[in-house]
């Protein structure tokens, strides 16, 4: 039987294969070759994909080297969020490599959020952990923390350090053992067709009668129609980390277990394949 | 590390023992009792058996325990017999000790205990104070007590002989009784021990604190436990306040015990003289209403386990505040605790009875991180016998003690047993009101037990509504009847750990091929350093509880077995195996090229006592995303055994300095945080060499981590070491500056200069590296030879006397024959060196007649007495004298600094004070000097001129500011005084002034050389207000002249804010300067 610290390991080193393609709307000197990189579904997208800039770049003019965007099948790729939720999002049960195309052009200033360099990814990481604290434990685990270990989450989300990581990442998931989990669990649910980017609700690990609440529980309150009878054909895939977890898991594990590094439990809701 | 034990008693009370280099526990075969309780220290351990006596296993060692007795034979003289054994009736006995006040006639000498024998017989000592004496031994005195001598003499009218023998501890690696005459006392028998104390006091040897709690509940001390009396000699009752039911007793001087009512008491005033301490404190339980069962403590932790199992963990104790300060409630439920060396936590399950390891209990972190269970097996004797016990399970009879057959049930009906088992259990027993759910032989319950009469000694378990189990209590009595002798111990088995047989009865359905069930444990002499890996907890035998990482997982013990988790764990793997399998030869998208570069080194502790310790030195650098080369440093070293790191990102660190010591080779390491505090990290590597190297390493790692290479920017801020080494700083993009260190000189417009010892002018190429960095990769354009030539001096002192003249023989209090100038150090020809190995001895020792103030023809100069002006003439009142010998070193190193040609220019900051007017950099030498008058009575040394403010040092230290120099007037007015102790001043562009000041208070000591910057110079306000103190220690130079960022925006990377007026330097001699004269 394997440790729960195999789970931590394995989501940590979770790995995408994709396939970079420059958008045949961009103009280049000579054609550009696909660009084939494993990615880390923990991080985000911007900040593992440099050698892909500088790959399109040598193709590109230098006078079109403007900031970098990545769109998948018509959907433009959000880098605030976690690289494993945008593929459980759009592209989970398709051909692996994913593939992902490149733009420099026509920045679509609707959808994304600019990213001009790695300090702008560490604020939006820090404040996901400072919120995820905050409703963990009122933000005083973060608070008590100095710069410097900050810094360590932070730096051992960008060099892939699992072992620096965790070893502040664990303060982070202690909690009063008398209280049975955390204050609130940080989670996010995403869907691909909702009108709202993401749910986000207070919800508690243990109910009011000192249950362990699950992964049915939450879906019960906010997500009620992915939840199907027994008799009744599965509407909707529950993916967290491109797994589907049972929904009698309680909360509070899969809070501990299989949030990603901002502390958040990213759930994605998709249509469930009609195969 | 050698190995050590960890002991424990299952419920059956069959002690075990487990080697932190063995996978099994160890039955304790030459018991033939069953235990209750035991306590380990490393030399011995310490139990109390189900008979109610205590026993002791001593561990045999190389070196014997033996102990020597002795007596003396004491004799008179009298005028007919000679010597002979009639004494006078004033006299001591014919037989005593050394003293002659105590009987004790070799007759009389008895072993103290049956665990001891005599080596031999008694014989006569023949040595006297180390030489041996005539024949017979005797030594001679006039009378008793006086002085002896091994001769006769004419007035020797008494003599005496020492006789020996020595005797022998003989039980070792065995338990034995300990003889319980002594005990005869005591109204009860002991219900706890707890054996600890070692760290206490080394003197006697072996000495240990042994406390005892009797079933009455009074506290009991083993007096005068050491190496020569393993078994100690008497017990002393402790006055309690109340009932104690428990005593845990660490290995320094802390000493809780638990009351039966659920508080605590904490004993004070245990120190070397006091084993036994003074008083008691009471410290409430935990948790209100809840009382305490169980009390361990350690060095510096106490942990508790309450009635409810709960785990609480005691903030804030140590050896001043024995009490503590807070409870912290740690996860886990457990039945007891013990805390063993280096504070490492055992304890056993409430659910499961295995013994748990506390993981990650480190002197900074003592509550530790997670609760590991041991799960080795345990070794097979016994199940050799117990074939008929397999036979018995094969019918369908479960039973207790050894099945040799492997579960043949899975994994999931294992699981669900223990299901169901920990739903069984839960049922209370309302009987036991204070108890319900005993799970060991818990005193409160044990009291409660011995009070009643021996029959309803099982009446637990038939309270508790658990009747079938009955049977299977009496098979487990027949079984110990057959593998532990006599049936009537069997029986008082079961009286004294009623609770441990309720147990049985419970749990006898699932036999032993389940991990067995503990009911003590005890790590006192178990010692697990927190780096080791045991290999205790990766057996395959262990069921679904297994280790965990996360101290919330223990908890887990259904959800480990439960079908959600087995399906995340396949779905993860599923996941890793679709997503990565065939994608391997993929790039991955964070490199890990990682590099380390380790070694050893000497670190200066960072607490109290400090001292220098060995440590292991890493420096981890590995690629950032953007390209840019980061890097940590790891110091590894071992504190109270337990090895443990520090660490510090190199782009943290701002300054790298070496320090000037002089036994060791030793650098310093900043970060803001560091200067701040004024505590560097120190470290000493073992040849200079290697300091370069590290040195040159670590800068180069720095300049990587923060971008920067080439040559340094005009913004730069330059200093120079005592040593000569130069450094510049960069002011980075960000809020801070960040000194960091390059090797370079002395800037002006862009153009910066350097002048050497002898008064070279260097100017810099604008490459960099050079020095200690060569053959590293940094920029070798531009790096050329450079050669200096200085001299080293060293003195002679000589004193004079009446008899001799002078001569090299000082008073006691002088100062050495042969010294560095102030004569607090010496220094003679051999021993003297060149400044750096870098440097070459091109001359031999010659007096040099050139010193200030003049010789004589051999070149002393004279004076009344050390340290005092010296004259080039000897006078009447002169009693010492010295003379000054030098040696030329040469520099032969590599910079980006290029020879020029000379020039009149150095030195041209030397008194008198000269403006020189209109200098440009298209016409850098100027145009003409207006002669400026030093302020009274001081020779200027140094001046340094800023875009509207001009600075001076003086020879004794003085800062002074020049009043009303405008560009039309560069004359300026008068002077004024700014600070004293300001070795070196040097005044910015936008006149930022910094110096290099003495005497300012370090971390630990006033501190030469440190630097300093002057806070709230405005452009109206040119003086500026106060100091800012920079990092300490060791700088000679600095200058700031081509640092012409906004003023404001340089901020030190150590702010000592709103210091409102200048720090009062206190008013010294300065000492002598080493004339370096470097100027601007």
């Amino acid at each position: 039987m394997a440790d729960d610290k195999d789970v931590l390991r394995d989501v940590w080193f979770g790995r995408i294969p994709a396939c970079f393609t420059l958008s045949p709307e961009e103009t280049t000197e000579r054609e550009a070759e696909p660009y084939y990189l494993l990615l880390p579904r923990v991080s985000y997208l911007t900040l593992v994909t440099d050698k892909v800039k500088k790959h399109f770049l040598r193709v590109m003019k230098a006078e079109d080297s403007t900031e970098m965007w990545f769109e998948y099948e018509g959907t433009p790729l959000k880098w605030h969020y976690p690289i494993g939720v945008l593929f459980d999002l759009h592209a989970s049960n398709t051909a692996l490599p994913w593939n992902v195309t490149v733009h420099f052009k026509n920045f679509p200033e609707h959808d994304l959020l600019h990213c001009t360099s790695n300090s702008v990814i560490e604020a939006h990481f820090m404040s996901c952990i400072k919120e995820a604290d905050a409703l963990k434990h009122k933000g005083q685990v973060i608070n008590d923390m100095q710069k410097k270990d900050h810094k360590q989450l932070w730096m051992g989300l960008q060099n892939d350090k699992f072992d620096q990581f965790w070893a502040m990442n664990r303060k982070l998931m202690e909690y009063p053992t008398d209280e049975g989990g955390f204050r609130y669990i940080p989670f996010r649910m995403y869907q691909t067709m909702g009108e709202r980017p993401f749910i986000q609700k207070l919800f508690r690990p243990v109910s009011p009668e000192g249950h362990t609440l699950t992964l049915g529980d939450l879906l019960k309150e906010l997500f009620p129609a992915a939840i199907c009878a027994e008799d009744e054909p599965k509407r909707f895939q529950v993916m967290i980390h491109g797994i589907e977890p049972l929904l009698e898991t309680p909360i509070q594990w899969l809070s501990e277990h299989l949030s990603h590094p901002d502390n958040f439990l990213h759930i994605s809701i998709i249509p469930a394949p009609s195969d | 590390m050698p190995s050590s034990l960890l002991w424990a008693v299952d419920v059956y009370g069959r002690v075990y023992s487990l080697s932190t280099a063995g996978q099994q526990w160890e039955h304790c075969r030459d018991a033939h009792l069953e235990f209750k309780r035991v306590t380990a220290v490393q030399q011995c351990c310490w139990s109390i058996a189900c008979d109610h006596n205590i026993y002791l296993y001593v561990h045999a060692s190389e070196v014997p325990i033996r102990y020597q007795e002795e007596t003396y034979e004491n004799q008179r003289w009298n005028p007919v017999d000679g010597f002979s054994d009639r004494l006078l009736p004033s006299d001591r006995w014919q037989w005593s000790d050394i003293t002659g006040l105590k009987h004790q006639p070799l007759g009389d000498f008895q072993l103290p205990s049956e665990n001891w024998e005599w080596e031999a017989d008694w014989y006569i000592d023949e040595n006297f104070g180390g030489e041996p004496t005539e024949k017979g031994g005797w030594t001679y005195a006039i009378d008793f007590p006086a002085t002896y001598t091994k001769d006769k003499k004419w007035n020797s009218c008494v003599r005496r002989r020492r006789w020996i023998r020595y005797r022998r501890y003989k039980a070792q690696d065995t338990w034995v009784k300990i003889p319980s005459e002594q005990t005869e006392s005591l109204p009860d028998p002991f219900n706890d021990i707890t054996c600890g104390g070692w760290e206490i006091t080394e003197e006697p040897r072996g000495c240990l604190a042994l406390w005892a709690v009797s079933l009455q509940g009074k506290v009991w001390f083993r007096c005068d436990i050491n190496h020569h009396n393993p078994e100690g000699s008497v017990w002393e009752e402790v006055p309690v306040p109340g009932e104690v039911v428990q005593i845990s007793c660490g290995p320094g001087d802390l000493v809780w015990a638990v009351l039966w009512e659920g508080h605590l008491l904490v004993r004070e005033g245990v120190g070397r003289d006091c084993l036994k301490g003074s008083s008691w404190v009471t410290v409430e339980s935990p948790s209100p209403g809840v009382g305490v069962v169980h009390v361990a403590v350690g060095v510096n932790v106490v942990w508790a386990v309450t009635k409810d199992h709960k785990v609480w963990f005691r903030r804030g104790v140590n050896s001043h505040n024995p009490c503590g300060s807070g409870w912290i409630g740690m996860v886990g439920e457990m039945v007891m605790i013990n805390v063993g060396l280096s504070d490492q936590v055992w304890a056993i399950g409430f659910e499961d009875r295995a013994v748990y390891f506390r993981q990650g209990v480190t002197a900074s972190e003592l509550s530790g991180k997670a609760w590991k269970v041991v799960s080795v097996p345990r070794d097979s004797e016994r199940s050799h016998s117990s074939a008929s016990a397999s036979s018995l399970q094969s019918a369908g009879c479960f039973f207790g003690g050894e099945v040799r057959l492997q579960s043949q049930a899975s994994m999931l009906s294992d699981a669900d047993a223990e299901t169901e088992r920990a739903g069984g259990e839960v049922v209370p027993t309302p009987e036991i009101g204070d108890a319900p759910k005993p799970r060991i032989p818990k005193v409160t319950s044990d009291k409660l037990e011995d009070r009643a009469s021996p029959a309803q000694v099982l009446s637990p378990s038939q309270s508790g509504g658990v009747d079938p189990q009955w049977s299977n209590v009496d098979l487990e009595e027949a079984q110990t009847h057959l593998t532990s002798g006599p049936g009537g111990d069997a029986a008082e088995t079961s009286s004294l750990s009623s609770v441990a047989t309720y147990n049985l009865a419970l749990e006898e359905p699932y036999g032993l091929d389940e991990p067995p069930k503990w009911a003590w444990v005890s790590g006192g002499g178990c010692l697990v350093e927190c780096h080791t890996q045991l290999n205790w907890f990766n057996s395959s035998t262990s069921t679904a509880l297994n280790s965990s990482m996360q101290a919330m997982s223990l908890s887990i013990t259904p959800a480990q077995t439960a079908a959600w988790r087995k399906q995340i764990f396949e779905q993860l793997s599923e996941r890793s195996k679709r997503e990565m399998e065939n994608f391997m030869h993929y790039e991955q998208a964070i490199e890990q090229s990682v590099w380390v570069k380790k070694g050893t080194m000497q670190w200066w502790r960072d607490w109290k006592p400090h001292k220098w310790v060995d440590v292991q030195f890493a420096l981890e650098q590995f690629s950032g995303v953007e390209g840019n080369k980061d890097g940590i440093l790891f110091i590894y070293y071992t504190f109270n055994d337990e090895k443990k790191y520090l660490h510090m990102f190199i782009n943290e660190v701002t300054i790298l300095v070496p320090v000037l010591n002089d036994s060791k080779h030793t650098f310093a390491i900043y970060t803001a945080e560091r200067t701040k505090q004024r505590w560097p990290m120190r470290l000493a590597a073992a040849t200079e060499l290697e300091m370069h190297d590290w040195l040159a390493l670590l800068s180069v790692s720095c300049c990587d981590s923060r971008g920067i290479q080439g040559p340094p920017s005009k913004q730069a801020i330059w200093s120079v070491t005592c040593k000569g080494d130069i450094f510049v700083s960069e002011p980075t993009k960000e809020l801070e500056a960040s000194p960091y260190p390059t090797p370079c000189a002395q800037i002006s417009l862009g153009v910066v200069w350097g002048i050497g010892y002898d008064h070279t002018a260097w100017v810099h190429t604008g490459g960099y590296g050079g020095g200690f960095f060569q053959g590293l990769a940094s920029s070798t354009d531009n790096i050329y030879t450079q050669t200096d030539v200085k001299s080293v001096y060293i003195y002679e002192n000589q004193r004079w006397n009446p008899v001799t003249g002078y001569t090299n023989r000082g008073l006691p209090t002088d100062r050495y024959m042969w010294s560095n100038a102030s004569g607090l150090k010496e220094c003679t020809k051999n021993n003297t060196k060149p400044p750096s190995p870098n440097w070459t001895w091109v001359s031999d020792w010659t007096i040099d007649y050139a010193v200030p103030g003049g010789t004589d023809r051999e070149g002393w100069q004279y004076a009344a007495d050390f340290p005092a002006s010296y004259h080039g003439n000897k006078t009447l009142k002169d009693f010492v004298r010295r003379r000054r010998w030098a040696r030329k070193c040469k520099l032969t190193t590599t910079g980006p600094w290029q020879e020029v040609p000379p020039i009149p220019l150095s030195d041209i900051t030397i008194l008198p004070l000269r403006a020189k007017g209109s200098v440009s950099a298209q016409n850098p030498a100027g145009d003409c000097w207006y002669h400026i008058p030093s302020p009274t009575g001081q020779k200027l040394k140094q001046v340094s001129v800023g875009r509207t403010s001009v600075y001076t040092v003086d020879e004794n230290g003085n800062l002074w500011y020049r009043h009303g120099v405008t560009p039309s007037y560069p004359q300026g007015s008068s002077w004024e005084h700014i600070s004293n102790n300001v070795r070196k001043v040097s005044v910015g562009p936008l006149d930022q002034v910094w110096v290099i000041a003495d005497k300012v208070q370090g971390s630990h000591s006033l501190s030469c050389g440190t630097v300093c910057r002057r806070l709230g110079v405005l452009p109206m306000e040119p003086k500026g207000h106060s100091w800012d103190y920079g990092i300490g220690g060791g700088w000679d130079h600095i200058t700031v002249r081509g640092n012409a960022m906004e003023a404001p925006r340089i901020v030190m990377p150590s702010l000592t804010d709103n210091q409102t007026a200048t720090r009062p330097l206190q008013t010294s001699n300065q000492p002598e300067m080493n004339g370096n004269p470097v100027g601007c």
